[in-house]
């Protein structure tokens, strides 16, 4: 029971991950009919903006203390982070909050990226078929991550937690399980937490303010909202700048599970295609509960008994069940029918 | 049979080819490695163009027929013989089936689903390989032939180095150089066994592109729904090109491991699907020659620079003002070397965005142009005002 359980918390953090990205894809697909190979590389930029906005935190000052010699037997250099000289505790604090303090960063960088990338490529391709959407989108992610690549080099980066959200908690006991049964980090908690709050604020943001009213609206019928005198060309950009954001702070909050590489983007792209598609392309509530639930999936099949009865099933559970789902019921889980479903 | 304007295409083809060894060789290209690649990456592209340029199906997922026909291929190696021929055979007829498999499931569906459908089996592929599969594939050290392996058909091996690839004797690394005009030529075995595969599968190819069958093809690319309507089931035609054109990845697949007796994984990962289709598209999808073409520009400019290094570079700003040449060195460097991919996926978009027919398209609107201009002069005033 608790080793369920456990595979349950497993599949949450990762079903987060899902679940935050496809949103994202489903929010492009779902206003702009537009599918974008370039995602991942948006999950990417967001991871390595918390990697920029650390290391803008710890630019230090290095002083040379000669009482002290390091193994080479050269004074001894001593890196002082700026904010630390000149807020003392306070910088200390901030540098070990970075990976939170980096949202505030991606947000709006993310954002503008964005739009730029609406404005700039993706406008032109709405009247051109899908397979040139796909390729074009493809070239760009491919661009995207080499230029990482180019910056920050090949190797991944790896980014704490905060200290206080470091550690691991055991979490059974407040759940009626043995001591030391079911053990979970603190930062996944976080990250499920975090999750839960976006995608709410998210599906809010689309239900109860007007503006959202406009875009669903324009999710159904753009043309009619378009011939009501609504600017929904501009709105559709804005609500691209909004998943660009939303996956990027899903990438910053990622970074301390999962190093920053250059191609982690690609990597986590092909699954959350599966995702989107198994949740039904263009079906927000689907791409979300797809993402928890193929989550989840991935770490039951991981388990030592499932994986002693189907060896290798933990690798292709994914796309075992996108194609089963496919086959059976194209329009995916909650799509709505006849959306995409030749 | 052909009529005379493919007559003369495929004569003009088979002497390019052939004399490859000697048009490239002033262009620094002409060494056995990168020739054996462009024939070979020559021969997957145009598999790849029979089912996405006649038919519009785009798949995500031809690297794993590449993989399929390199794996049955050093396998046949370990166990046969170290003639290529059996391994070829296989690799042919292993990716046919495998092709047959995933094609009948994933032409069930059309447009992204397709593309979508294709990725997930070649990632699906791909992480076999690299977990359960690890005995049929040697996960990921890679399938690599051995003293011990028993190659049944070959004679006993006591020479204590590794047998090379052959065709009937003919080793594949077998070079014959000379020296012409000063440009050293390289006339490699293994070259001209791939490229005499080239013109043949270059032939099938025109034929398909000619036949009914081909007509088919198209139909299905410019309105699968009105072919239905009129009673004609499209499955059969989509799923033989498909089986057809990953039984030609499958063929590419056997003839890299034939060259370089290694398969790995890696050759089955989306990126490389990826690259297949930019070769395809880079050349211009549905013509005949523009595959060949576009997987000769990628992999000579892979080849060319990923050799340019910052030394070169300073060489070539050499004229600029000192901060100027740093400065565009500075820009220039992280597109070449190993930033390639880079180059690759900015030329990519360029294509994609302003010439959506690849390079055959680009040189037919150059081609268009120098007529009109020719016979704009004489009857300019013919034309009707629009």
């Amino acid at each position: 029971m608790d080793a369920i359980f456990l595979q349950v918390l497993n599949g949450l953090d990762k079903g987060s991950a899902y679940a935050l990205i496809a949103l994202g894809l489903t929010l492009i697909f779902g206003t702009l009919g537009v599918v974008n190979f370039a995602h991942g590389a948006l999950f990417m930029l967001g991871a390595f903006c918390a990697v920029v906005t650390r290391k803008i935190l710890t630019l230090s000052q290095i002083t040379l203390d000669p009482e002290r010699t390091n193994f080479l037997g050269k004074p001894l250099e001593i890196k002082t982070a700026y904010v630390e000289l000149w807020w003392g505790d306070v910088g200390t604090w901030m540098i070990d909050y970075s990976v939170l303090l980096s949202i505030g960063f991606a947000i709006p960088v993310m954002a503008i990226i964005g739009i730029v990338m609406e404005r700039g490529l993706i406008k032109h391709f709405y009247h051109r078929p899908h397979a040139d959407q796909i390729l074009m989108t493809f070239g760009l992610a491919i661009v995207l991550q080499e230029i990482i690549k180019a910056f920050f080099g090949a190797n991944p980066i790896p980014q704490s937690a905060p200290d206080a959200m470091g550690g691991a908690m055991d979490i059974g006991i407040l759940f009626g399980f043995a001591e030391y049964a079911v053990i979970y980090p603190y930062w996944r908690l976080v990250y499920f937490v975090f999750a839960a709050v976006v995608i709410g604020g998210v599906f809010a943001f689309l239900r109860f303010t007007t503006f959202g009213m406009v875009v669903r609206a324009g999710m159904v019928d753009r043309e009619t909202v378009g011939l009501l005198g609504i600017d929904i060309d501009r709105r559709f950009t804005i609500m691209f700048g909004l998943a660009a954001a939303v996956t990027g702070v899903a990438g910053v909050m990622y970074t301390p599970i999962l190093p920053p590489n250059y191609h982690m983007g690609m990597d986590f792209l092909v699954l959350c295609f599966v995702v989107v598609v198994v949740g039904g392309m263009g079906s927000l509530p689907g791409a979300v509960l797809a993402g928890f639930m193929l989550g989840m999936l991935e770490s039951f099949s991981s388990m030592n008994e499932v994986k002693a009865v189907i060896p290798g099933i933990d690798q292709i559970i994914i796309y075992l069940v996108a194609m089963v789902v496919l086959l059976v019921r194209p329009r995916g889980l909650m799509g709505k029918a006849g959306m995409m479903e030749d | 049979m052909l009529k005379y304007n493919d007559k003369l295409l495929m004569l003009v083809f088979t002497i390019l080819v052939l004399t490859g060894p000697i048009i490239l060789a002033p262009f620094g290209a002409g060494y056995p490695d990168l020739l054996q690649r462009f024939v070979i990456f020559g021969i997957l592209a145009v598999g790849y163009n029979i089912l996405f340029g006649l038919t519009g199906y785009l798949s995500f997922g031809h690297a794993a027929f590449l993989g399929v026909g390199s794996y049955s291929t050093v396998w046949m190696f370990k166990l046969l013989t170290m003639n290529i021929i059996p391994g070829i055979i296989l690799a042919i007829i292993m990716s046919g089936l495998f092709a047959l498999l995933i094609g009948f499931i994933t032409l069930r569906r059309s447009g992204i689903y397709f593309s979508i459908l294709t990725l997930a089996f070649a990632q699906m592929s791909y992480s076999l390989a690299y977990s359960v599969l690890t005995p049929i594939t040697n996960g990921e050290t890679g399938l690599q032939i051995r003293l011990a392996d028993a190659r049944i058909l070959d004679a006993k091996n006591d020479s204590g180095s590794l047998p090379s690839t052959n065709l009937f004797g003919l080793e594949m690394n077998d070079t014959w150089r000379t020296t012409f005009m000063g440009m050293d030529l390289q006339f490699n075995v293994g070259f001209y066994v791939s490229a005499f595969i080239l013109i043949a599968v270059f032939y099938l190819s025109i034929r398909i592109f000619r036949s009914p069958f081909g007509l088919m093809l198209r139909a299905v690319k410019t309105n699968q729904n009105r072919l239905m309507y009129t009673g004609i089931n499209t499955k059969p035609y989509t799923l033989a090109a498909f089986v057809i054109s990953g039984m030609y990845a499958g063929l590419a697949g056997a003839l890299l491991a034939s060259m370089d007796p290694l398969a790995g994984a890696e050759r089955m990962q989306w990126t490389e699907s990826g690259s297949i289709v930019l070769m395809v598209i880079l050349g211009g999808a549905s013509t005949l020659l523009g595959p060949v073409l576009g997987a000769g520009v990628i992999k000579y400019f892979e080849a060319i620079f990923s050799r340019i290094n910052d030394n070169v570079l300073h060489e070539w700003f050499d004229i600029l003002p000192g901060f100027l040449e740093t400065f565009m060195v500075w820009i220039v460097h992280p597109f070449v070397g190993k930033g390639w991919s880079l180059t690759l996926g900015a030329v990519f978009m360029i294509i994609v965005i302003f010439l959506p027919g690849g390079l055959m398209e680009g040189a037919n609107r150059i081609g268009k142009r120098f007529v009109k201009l020719k016979r704009g002069s004489a009857d300019n005033a013919k034309t009707p005002a629009e």
